[in-house]
C-alpha cells in the first residue's frame, strides 16, 4: 500500500533547551507537544493518535496520554531506539491512510545529563548480555570497531572522518541553541582524545538534555491548515542483526531500508537535495551514505573529504542544525531531531547561510541499537508538498 | 602486557548453563544445528538459522583471527573502570561465528585485523570463566570437516 499523498507533517518542534535540570521528563514532552500543535495550528484537543517510544514514563503511551489529557483512537508505542521516531512518521502516515486516525502526534523527551534512577538492572535478562557486555564493551567502542573494520577494507582514514564532523560545526555554528558552536578543524578532531581507537572524542555526538515533537496529518487535515505542510513520500526500515553469528561492521540496515524507502516515494538518491542523518558518530554516517546510495560503497571517505555535507553547495547537504555531532541529542536518540531539521529544509526555514535553494526532496535516516551488533535502520523521504 | 582484567560474571540460566560450565574446564562450546548444520552464536536452544530445536553442543578449537576491534580508553563501565586501556574484539573463530571476546596478553597497540588468535579462560569465581583471546601463531591448515562432524 503507498501512503504516497496520504500524510503530512503540519507541526514540528525541538526544544530549545540542551541541559533542563527542573524538570521532569513527563513535562518535557508536554512542551515538545504544545510547540509541535502550536507549529501547525492545532490543539490538544484535535488529537486523535498518539506516538511515543519506550524511553517515555510510564506504561507506555497510556500514562503520557493521560498526562496530556489526549483523547486518541490509535496508540503506537514502536521501540527502535534513534530510528523510533522515523518509524513513528511511517507508522502515522499508514494509519491514517487507513482511515484510523487523522491527526496523529509523536513525542520524545529525556534527560541523560539528568541523575535518575536508572533501569539497568533489566538488562540482565537481555540474551545477549551475557555474551557481550562481561567483556566491557562501551557504545563507541561498538562503533569503533565498524569504523576499525571499514578503514581495514576501503582505506577509509580518521582524516576522512574528521570532515564529517568539521561539516557539522560549521553549520551548528548558525544554530543560536546548539549545544556546541565552535569551528572545528581536522586536525582538531584527530588530536582530540581517543575514546575508543579509531574514534576520537570529536568523532562522537553530544549527550543533551529535550526532546522534540511532529504531528503528522491526513490530506484533507493538511489543506485546511495555513501553515505549509510536508508530504511523507515513502518510510520503510530494516532490522539487521548478526544473523547466527556472521555480524558485518561494514553495512547497516540502511542498505535494505534506503532502497524500499526510494521505492515508495518513486525518487532516487540522485531527486534528493537535503539529508539528515543520525550522527552518533562520524563512522554511522560514512556507512549510512554509502548503503543508502549516495556514494559507491567504501568511497565514503572520499566523499565527505570533499566537502559533499556542506550546505548548501556541497554534493549532498548533511545535518545543517549541526546534527547530534554538535547541536543536539535528547535522550541519547537521534531520529526525531534529524526530521525536524529535515522539515525545516523543505519549509525553506533553515538558516539563510544553510539553506538549500529549492529544496524539494529531504531524507531523514535514524539508527537504533548499534551496528556493530544489532540495529534498525528507518529511512523517510519527504516532499515540499507544494503540488 | 596489560594487566590481568577483571571478570565480571554472567548471568547463567539453564539455557547456558552448559556453556558456563565448560569455561570452567577450559572449553570453549558453540551450538550447532543437525537440521540444518550451521553453528551459531550466541548460543541457543533453537537454531536462529533454520528454526530447529534439534540442536547440539559442540566443541570449539579455540583458534580464530580478529574480525575488528577497539582499544577502549575512556568511559568504561563500572567493573572496568581501572582497567583502561583494554581491548574489545570481534573475533572470527575457525568454525565461523563472530564472536565478542577481549585480546589480553599483548601490547594493544600491537593488534592488526586478521591477526590469529587462541582463547584462554579467565575464571569469575562464580561457576564461569570469561573466554578470551591471545595472540597465537597462524593455526594449521583446517582439518577436513569430516575430522568435526559435518558441522558449517
Amino acid at each position: 500500500v503507498s501512503i504516497r499523498g496520504t500524510a503530512f507533517i503540519a507541526g514540528a518542534f525541538e526544544h530549545p533547551a540542551r541541559v533542563i535540570p527542573d524538570k521532569p521528563v513527563a513535562q518535557v514532552h508536554a512542551e515538545v507537544a504544545a510547540g509541535a500543535l502550536a507549529d501547525a495550528g492545532l490543539t490538544f484537543a484535535d488529537v486523535d493518535a498518539y506516538f511515543c517510544d519506550a524511553s517515555a514514563p510510564g506504561l507506555g503511551p497510556m500514562s503520557m496520554a493521560e498526562y496530556l489529557g489526549l483523547a486518541v483512537r490509535h496508540v503506537d508505542s514502536t521501540e527502535t531506539g534513534g530510528a523510533s521516531y522515523i518509524d513513528h512518521v511511517g507508522h502515522a502516515a499508514a494509519a491514517i491512510a487507513a482511515g484510523s486516525c487523522s491527526i496523529a502526534l509523536i513525542t520524545m523527551a529525556d534527560l541523560p545529563r539528568q541523575p535518575r534512577a536508572g533501569f539497568a538492572g533489566a538488562t540482565l535478562e537481555w540474551p545477549e548480555h551475557a555474551f557481550e557486555d562481561v567483556f566491557g564493551p562501551t557504545i563507541p567502542a561498538l562503533y569503533a570497531m565498524a569504523a576499525r573494520r571499514h578503514m581495514h577494507e576501503f582505506g577509509t582514514t580518521s582524516e576522512q572522518l574528521a570532515a564529517i564532523k568539521v561539516a557539522a560545526a560549521h553549520h551548528a555554528r548558525y544554530n543560536e541553541h546548539a549545544l556546541l558552536r565552535d569551528p572545528v578543524t581536522i586536525d582538531d578532531v584527530v588530536n582530540s582524545p581517543m575514546i575508543a581507537d579509531p574514534l576520537h572524542r570529536l568523532d562522537c555526538c553530544v549527550v543533551t538534555d529535550g526532546g522534540g515533537a511532529l504531528v503528522v496529518v491526513s490530506a484533507e487535515v493538511a489543506r485546511a491548515l495555513s501553515r505549509h505542510c510536508v508530504e511523507v513520500m515513502g518510510q520503510a526500515s530494516w532490522l539487521k542483526h548478526s544473523g547466527h553469528g556472521r555480524v558485518d561492521l561494514t553495512l547497516t540496515a540502511a542498505a535494505r531500508s534506503g532502497p524500499l524507502a526510494f521505492a515508495q516515494a518513486g525518487v532516487t538518491p540522485a531527486d534528493v537535495d537535503y539529508v539528515s542523518i543520525y550522527d552518533s558518530f562520524t563512522i554511522t554516517v560514512l556507512e549510512t551514505i554509502e548503503d543508502l546510495g549516495f556514494c559507491e560503497k567504501g568511497r565514503g571517505g572520499g566523499f565527505v573529504a570533499d566537502g559533499a555535507l556542506l550546505s548548501p553547495h556541497g554534493a549532498l547537504p548533511c545535518n545543517t542544525d549541526g546534527g547530534s555531532l554538535c547541536n543536539n541529542h535528547p535522550g541519547n536518540r537521534g531520529g526525531m531531531i534529524r526530521v525536524i531539521e529535515a522539515v525545516r529544509q523543505l519549509r525553506r526555514e533553515a538558516h539563510p547561510e544553510l539553506q538549500v535553494p529549492d529544496c524539494a526532496i529531504a531524507l531523514a535516516h535514524g539508527t537504533g541499537g548499534s551496528i556493530s551488533t544489532r540495529s534498525v535502520g528507518s529511512t523517510l523521504i519527504l516532499g515540499r508538498g507544494d503540488s | 602486557m596489560s594487566p590481568q582484567l577483571p571478570s565480571p560474571a554472567p548471568p547463567v540460566n539453564p539455557e547456558t548453563e552448559a556453556f558456563w560450565s565448560a569455561t570452567t574446564r577450559g572449553t570453549l562450546l558453540l551450538k550447532g544445528c543437525r537440521a540444518c548444520h550451521v553453528i551459531h552464536w550466541y548460543p541457543r536452544s533453537m537454531c536462529p538459522a533454520c528454526g530447529s530445536f534439534d540442536t547440539e553442543w559442540i566443541e570449539a578449537s579455540g583458534r580464530g583471527t580478529v574480525y575488528s576491534f577497539t582499544i577502549v580508553r575512556r568511559g568504561a563501565p563500572l567493573a572496568y573502570a581501572e582497567a583502561t586501556p583494554y581491548v574489545v574484539a570481534h573475533v572470527e573463530l575457525e568454525e565461523g561465528p563472530r564472536i565478542m571476546s577481549n585480546i589480553v596478553d599483548c601490547q594493544p597497540e600491537r593488534i592488526s585485523v586478521g591477526d590469529h588468535v587462541e582463547v584462554l579462560f579467565h575464571p569469575t569465581g562464580k561457576s564461569s570463566a570469561l573466554p578470551r583471546f591471545r595472540p597465537a601463531p597462524a593455526s594449521p591448515a583446517p582439518a577436513a570437516a569430516g575430522d568435526r562432524g559435518a558441522h558449517r
